[in-house]
């Protein structure tokens, strides 16, 4: 059905269907596929020792045992705060390159950038070029269709499911994972992870592509708000190339710009933009425009970089005449700089004081205090010790800050053992004499002490009496 | 109905549809969704052969593949059950001391009489043993009926002054009701239980006669009780039927106390306590004894 004109607020996506092209930039995507691919792939092969009774995979992330291994950090579910810690250095470190380079991360580094990109490859290979492609897309369906898209969809879903296959990986020791997984002896809920990273990469690098980019993704919204005017972006040099028009060999460039409308940086677009209206939401800044503008130009007989990766004040500079001079550091960037400083010291300042042992007490609620026949009072505690350490420790427990208070616990000991890798959860009564915590709160302290190396923990908690 | 005809603007056709001069452009349901209704109807009739769906007078249509979320609960139930056995029977086959004694033994005997005790003694005795008025707290080091980890067993196994024979039995007369003491006798033993349960008492109260003559036989001669009888310890300041935590102001505490003593004295209020043997098993009733022996007052 065919609508005219701004009858419709809904405006129907048309495929885009980018051409290939050469360049820098093209490389520079070359590069990124083939670096970061097999890392996401071979990464969680990689072995690191933690010694007999650990898993020895290098990134690990092991649901049912409630750890996450990152080489030599084992973290704890109660450590979940790493994670926001490596969140927040992720955002800053994406807020600095936006302003300091655009956006590299959508351009060349995004897992959708990346298996789009792979995809279009695929694409490019079994039924050919942008041109090809398109008259495909047109063209009735026959034989000859059928088998190259069919091909094109099984590659793509071998892709995909791989790309799942991958994800499960890093939940799993990866050299016994992968042939369970592919001999079907894994569980439901393996196949349903796989299922759904693989379906959703299969869905958005197959057929959503740009639409990912434009309304899905939260960061391509809010990076072009760590722009400035020295950022660099992909641009277009509207000085240089207006008057735009239409050119034959051998006509003049007097009087008119250099663009010669050859619509080549639109049909190499992925999202499917035209750079010429300015930086957009749509522009990804991979700089594929760039490289088909610059052979355009050298076909032409005229300078490179009318499409560049360049700032908004060089352009202005250029076009003024001036040598544009471009600013590194800003304020901007110097606060940028300042937090991931600062964040990058907190976490590392945590992990270096990261301890092997901790406590936590816990003051028994359901009862705060007993009074005893004799008149003193008895609180009770839960005494938890988690030990990190992959071997069996022997704690000494004390009492600090109350003195004439006798400590039994529930069990026997101290010594308490705490079994390797594991917390161990004690009940441990504290009595004092009648009086001397009458009518108060008294803060006292746990103080825990390995019996092998001599290191101390301590935990603070309250001892409470009856109001008289 | 207005004639359907084709909108000038869309170029869609009308439903036909006219209601004060607005006419509806006819929107049909996108095919996707229409497909998907048709595979929801062709799904519904499958499901209506394979799967438990249509009530009938007395049950309902099983399905050919036999799925009863009921039996798959049973099935859940006896996996339990038979995970538990294997501790149960350990615990079952070993005294509660040794049950005590053996660390694993002792952290499951703890957590699983924990649920125990607030399922079935929590509503009387409190969450954690902390008691209530006339409920005696099972975490303090005064015991009724003995509070060595067999004594307590046994108390949970066979309750207190219920219809079990081995239950415990015991009543204290009563010497106001009864006639045995007259009322200003009565004042004047409260009056030296309260020196008796500040550990001080004065030989040379009126009271203090008539306590050896009438009360020392069962509560001891200062007041130290008798575990045998479930006479209550009077020599300190723990009291079963006054507030618990007693954290009054000292006369208020020491009148509350006296007016408790009176009434006790007058005319008894005897605790009872259902024998649990009647409905827990023998492994939950060891369980039970462990958690409350180790809730800080056991022998």
């Amino acid at each position: 059905m065919t609508e005219p004109e701004g009858s419709s607020l809904y405006a129907r996506s048309e495929t885009v269907q980018s051409r290939s092209v050469r360049g820098r930039f093209r490389s520079w995507k070359f590069l990124a596929m083939v670096v970061l691919l097999p890392w996401w792939y071979l990464a969680p092969f990689l072995r690191w020792n933690r010694g007999p009774g650990a898993p020895d995979q290098a990134i690990l992330i092991d649901m049912g045992g409630r750890r996450a291994y990152f080489l030599g950090l084992e973290i704890w579910p109660q450590e979940v705060y790493y994670l926001t810690g490596i969140l927040v250095v992720a955002a800053i470190v994406l807020f600095l390159v936006s302003a300091l380079y655009g956006r590299v991360w959508c351009g060349f580094l995004c897992w959708q950038t990346v298996y789009t990109d792979l995809f279009v490859q695929i694409e490019r290979m079994l039924i050919g070029d942008r041109t090809r492609r398109l008259a495909l897309d047109r063209a009735p369906w026959n034989l000859d269709k059928l088998a190259r898209k069919g091909a094109v969809h099984l590659l793509w879903m071998l892709i995909a499911g791989s790309c799942g296959i991958a994800f499960a990986l890093y939940f799993g020791n990866a050299p016994t994972m992968l042939p369970a997984i592919l001999t079907g002896r894994e569980s439901v809920a393996i196949y349903g992870a796989i299922a759904v990273v693989g379906g959703f990469c299969y869905l958005l690098a197959g057929f959503a592509r740009e639409q990912v980019c434009l309304y899905m993704c939260p960061y391509s919204r809010f990076q072009a708000a760590m722009f400035d005017e020295h950022s660099l972006i992909v641009g277009y040099e509207a000085w240089r190339g207006e008057r735009r028009g239409r050119w034959r060999k051998g006509q003049t460039f007097e009087g008119r710009g250099h663009c010669i409308d050859c619509g080549v940086c639109v049909a190499v677009c992925p999202t499917g933009i035209d750079i010429r209206n300015g930086s957009q939401l749509g522009c990804i800044g991979c700089g594929l425009c760039i490289d088909g503008c610059d052979a355009m130009m050298d076909r032409v007989g005229l300078p490179r970089g009318l499409i560049t990766w360049d700032s908004i004040a060089s352009q202005a500079a250029r076009a003024r005449g001036e040598t544009p001079r471009h600013r590194l550091v800003r304020p901007r960037t110097l606060v940028y700089g300042a937090i991931l400083a600062l964040s990058l010291g907190v976490i590392g300042w945590s992990l270096i004081a990261r301890t092997t042992t901790e406590m936590t007490i816990l003051h028994e609620r359901a009862l705060l205090y007993v009074r005893l026949s004799d008149g003193s009072i008895r609180n009770g505690y839960v005494v938890k010790v988690q030990n990190k350490v992959r071997s069996e420790r022997i704690f000494d427990l004390q009492i600090e800050g109350l003195e004439g208070v006798r400590m039994s616990v529930i069990g026997g000991g101290p010594p308490l053992k705490v079994a390797s890798d594991s917390v161990g959860s004690f009940t441990v009564f504290v009595t004092a004499a009648a009086g001397i915590a009458t009518g108060r709160r008294v803060s006292l302290a746990f103080v825990l002490r390995d019996l092998k190396d001599g290191s101390e923990t301590r935990a603070e908690s309250l001892f409470v009496g009856p109001d008289r | 109905m207005a004639p359907v005809e084709k909108d000038p603007v869309t170029g869609r056709y009308t439903t036909g549809h006219e209601w004060d001069g607005i006419r509806e452009l006819n929107t049909p349901l996108p095919r996707w969704w229409i497909i998907v209704f048709w595979v929801s109807v062709v799904w519904s009739i499958g499901y209506w052969v394979l799967m438990p769906s249509w009530p009938l007078l007395n049950g309902f249509t099983p399905g050919l593949l036999g799925y009863s979320s009921r039996a798959d609960l049973e099935s859940e139930i006896a996996e339990q059950k038979a995970a538990r056995a294997v501790w149960l029977n350990r615990i079952e086959s070993l005294p509660a001391a040794a049950v005590e004694a053996d660390s694993e033994l002792l952290t499951y005997a703890r957590a699983g009489g924990r649920i125990a005790f607030e399922e079935n003694c929590a509503p009387c005795h409190g969450v954690g043993g902390v008691g209530a008025f006339g409920y005696p707290t099972l975490a303090d080091d005064e015991w009724l009926w003995g509070g060595t980890i067999d004594e307590i067993e046994q108390t949970i196994k066979f309750g207190v002054r219920n219809s079990n024979p081995n239950s415990h039995q015991s009543e204290m007369p009563k010497f106001g009701a009864d006639g045995i003491l007259t009322p200003q006798q009565i004042e004047q033993v409260a009056d030296y239980v309260l020196t008796v349960a500040d550990r001080a008492p004065v030989a040379s109260l009126p009271g203090a006669e008539i306590f050896a003559e009438n009360c020392a036989v069962c509560h001891g001669e200062v007041g130290e009780g008798n575990k045998d009888i479930g006479a209550p310890a009077l020599n300190n300041q723990i009291w079963l039927y006054a507030s618990k935590l007693g954290n009054q102001k000292p006369e208020v505490r020491a009148a509350e106390i006296r007016a408790t003593v009176i009434s006790q004295v007058t005319r008894p209020r005897h605790g009872a306590m259902p024998a649990w043997s009647e409905r827990l098993g023998p492994g939950t009733i060891r369980m039970l004894a462990v958690y409350v022996h180790t809730l800080g007052g056991g022998r």
